[in-house]
């Protein structure tokens, strides 16, 4: 992902290494090889082997034998492709609403901030300081029906009097949209803060207005940052469920929540973990797609 | 210097950063068409000066005026104004040509092809349009940064430092250029320097700043051969500063008075009151062996011991120790005729009474000033 690093290293300036440093950094290299291994390929493996099975046929829950029978992944698309879809809607829709919001946000911190800019930082990211599980149910009572969030917005008429939001989509993705924010809010921050405040000057200079100058230069500095940020938001959104397990109804019903549910309630491992594979392969195409496009100056 | 519609015109400019006074009430007009030079040394407000011009900067008082029109309130994109940066700040994200396109665009110019295109020939570029900035040297980048300003044609042009980067040789090479370049577009340059020989080979007037304000305005000769205080008379070249006391007038000349020799001074070069510094410029002296006679009419100080004698090529440079303790440096041409003097050899200065220049103030403010830069 070379889009995420903001400054590409050229391959020729990194030092060249000799044997005995070559050997020093393979040792460095060592633990993290490890964790690598034991933790993320065995694993993966293990479930991979897991999607291919079928019940043992003892009749007890739990037991499967290997049988490579890949109409698995067939047969978890084919009864939940409309999961799929909404996952992913629901966490496309709450990336660019964290985009939305968290821009003008970053934007703020870095350029107009002055003296503030640390502690609006630690505002950011101050919410990870209690538990994400509580501050989800918490939201259940601003977004409750006769809560007074809800209540006020209706009397100002910014919403129809009519509108359900307790255990709707919009308290799920709303709920995913605050939960994400601070990881779409940094990366685009640290991407801001970077930019030469010399570069948008020399925008104003040049007969751009403010909002010219934003399009065409600031915007296209913080690209590394917009890229980060929305990959960290909507990589783990596609694969949330407590979301739509505390805020949600059974119409919201995320992949997140059926995985969970395949793995813990029904104890049908391979599907689970075909599932698992598909949302994975699915979201890494989704990424390859959109960083390439990214790279090239088409979303400038 | 016939007045012209576009004349840029300030007018009691001053901008004030939380109590300190960074430029302090600028009178100033120059003409369109003009290479006008801001010297002065490192934070004496001359970037503040191009900055409130350029509107990056909001004046705390007085105005600008473009011609008739007042720009003072205007934002950057409504003045008709283009700066090349001290770091010459180009989009890292476009192409070269993008770069030099950016204004036109901005304008919404018809043919912005053909003008960014020639824009980069004025400057030689022209087969590096589709490079990115980061693959160009440093005086390419320079050069970029003035055809991206350029090209727009604004009324005037602001340059900080634009060669304050690059080394020694490519500076003249750049510095024959960018006249070239302003002849050739007829536009009005700003251009900021703390490099006093580049202010004085390219610049039709200059001026020299120190602490906000301005010092002495004018030609470059005219600075240079009669400095209207001790802060220019130091900061243009060397100069030899002796305090003296007044002792009466002959015809256009005042007379003074060091240690009992008398000298002679232009009146109309002279400050009227106070204290007051002699001044000559090294170059200007001449010296003899104490034993010699001097030709009559010139200004003529004896007694004076050399003290070190310096040889530089071209030139010879002495410091020669005078009877009231202060030494003045003399450089002699090394023609191969005149005499040569070596260390504690008993000399006499002589120079034309024309070449003095009187200076208020007392001995030690200027000379101090001489360490910055
Ligand atoms: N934003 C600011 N806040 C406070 N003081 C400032 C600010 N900008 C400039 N100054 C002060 O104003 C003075 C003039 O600064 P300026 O940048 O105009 O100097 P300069 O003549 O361009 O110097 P240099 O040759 O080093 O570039 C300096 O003393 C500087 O410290
Ligand atoms: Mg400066």
């Amino acid at each position: 992902m070379a889009a995420l690093t903001p400054a590409s290293v050229e391959p020729d300036e990194l030092p060249r290494a000799s044997g005995r440093q070559l050997r020093t950094v393979l040792l460095l290299l060592i633990p993290g090889l490890l964790w690598l291994g034991v933790f993320f390929v065995v694993p993966i493996f293990t479930l991979a082997g897991t999607s291919t099975q079928t019940p043992s046929g003892s009749g007890l829950p739990g037991e499967f034998v290997q049988t490579f029978h890949l109409a698995n992944y067939w047969d978890a698309i084919s009864a939940y492709r409309g999961h799929f879809a909404r996952s992913f809607f629901y966490s496309i829709l709450a990336t660019l609403l964290c985009l939305a919001i968290g821009y003008p946000l970053a934007y703020l911190i870095a350029f107009r901030a002055g003296r503030l800019r640390n502690l609006l930082l630690v505002l950011v990211v101050a919410p990870f300081f209690t538990s994400f599980v509580l501050r989800t149910l918490a939201w259940r009572q601003i977004l409750a029906d006769d809560g007074w969030v809800v209540s006020a917005l209706k009397w100002l008429h910014l919403i129809p009097s009519d509108l359900a939001v307790t255990a709707s989509p919009i308290a799920v993705v709303a709920g995913i949209t605050y939960n994400f924010l601070p990881f779409m809010v940094l990366p685009l921050y640290s991407s801001l803060e970077r930019i030469d405040p010399r570069l948008i000057e020399a925008g104003g200079d040049l007969y751009g207005t403010s909002f010219t100058v934003l399009r065409k230069v600031t915007f296209p500095l913080s690209m590394p940052g917009v890229v980060a940020g929305t990959l960290l938001t909507f990589i783990p959104a596609s694969g949330d469920y407590v979301n739509a397990a505390l805020l949600g109804n059974t119409r919201t019903t995320m992949i997140g929540n059926v995985v969970e549910s395949r793995f813990f309630r029904v104890v049908d491992y391979p599907t689970a973990a075909a599932l698992s594979f598909i949302l994975m392969a699915i979201i890494l195409v989704l990424v390859i797609l959109y960083v390439r496009r990214a790279g090239t100056e088409e979303l400038v | 210097m016939t007045a012209s519609r576009s004349d840029l015109r300030l007018t009691g400019l001053t901008k004030r950063f939380s109590g300190f006074t960074a430029v302090d009430g600028l009178d100033l007009t120059i003409s369109q068409g003009e290479f006008f030079a801001l010297l002065g040394p490192s934070g004496c407000g001359k970037t503040t000066t191009l900055r409130m011009i350029a509107g990056l900067e909001e004046p705390t008082g007085g105005s600008i005026h473009l011609g008739d029109l007042d720009v003072t309130e205007k934002k950057p994109y409504q003045r008709p104004v283009n700066t090349v940066f001290q770091n010459y700040a180009l989009f890292p994200h476009l192409s070269v040509f993008e770069n030099v396109a950016f204004g036109l665009r901005r304008r919404g110019v018809k043919d912005v092809k053909k003008q960014a295109l020639e824009a980069l020939d004025l400057v030689e570029l022209g087969h590096l349009a589709q490079r990115r900035p980061a693959q160009l040297s440093g005086g390419q980048q320079q050069r970029i940064a003035l055809a991206r300003a350029v090209v727009n044609r604004p009324q005037v042009l602001l340059l900080d430092e634009p060669l304050g980067a690059l080394d020694l040789k490519l500076r003249r090479q750049m510095q024959i250029e960018l006249k070239r370049i302003q002849t050739e577009v007829g536009i009005t340059f700003v251009h900021v320097t703390h490099d006093q020989e580049e202010a004085m080979t390219m610049a039709d007037r200059v001026a020299v700043m120190n602490h906000g304000k301005i010092e002495q305005l004018g030609a470059p000769a005219e600075l240079y051969e009669a400095p209207g205080t001790t802060f220019v008379a130091n900061f243009l070249g060397q100069s030899n500063l002796v305090a003296v006391t007044r002792s009466g007038t002959d015809g256009q000349y005042t007379m003074v008075d060091v240690g009992g020799q008398k000298l002679r001074i232009r009146t109309d070069r002279c400050s009227s009151e106070g204290e007051l510094l002699l001044g000559v410029r090294p170059e200007k002296i001449r010296l003899h062996s104490a034993a010699d006679p001097v030709p009559s009419g010139l200004n003529q100080l004896t007694g004076g011991v050399v003290l070190d004698a310096s040889y530089l090529g071209v030139s010879t440079q002495y410091l020669v120790r005078m009877p009231w303790g202060q030494n003045l440096t003399v450089f002699a041409q090394n023609l191969g005729i005149g005499e040569r003097f070596s260390d504690g050899s008993a000399v006499q200065l002589a120079w034309e009474p024309d070449h003095s220049f009187g200076l208020a103030g007392d001995a030690g403010a200027g000379v101090e000033s001489t360490l910055e830069d």
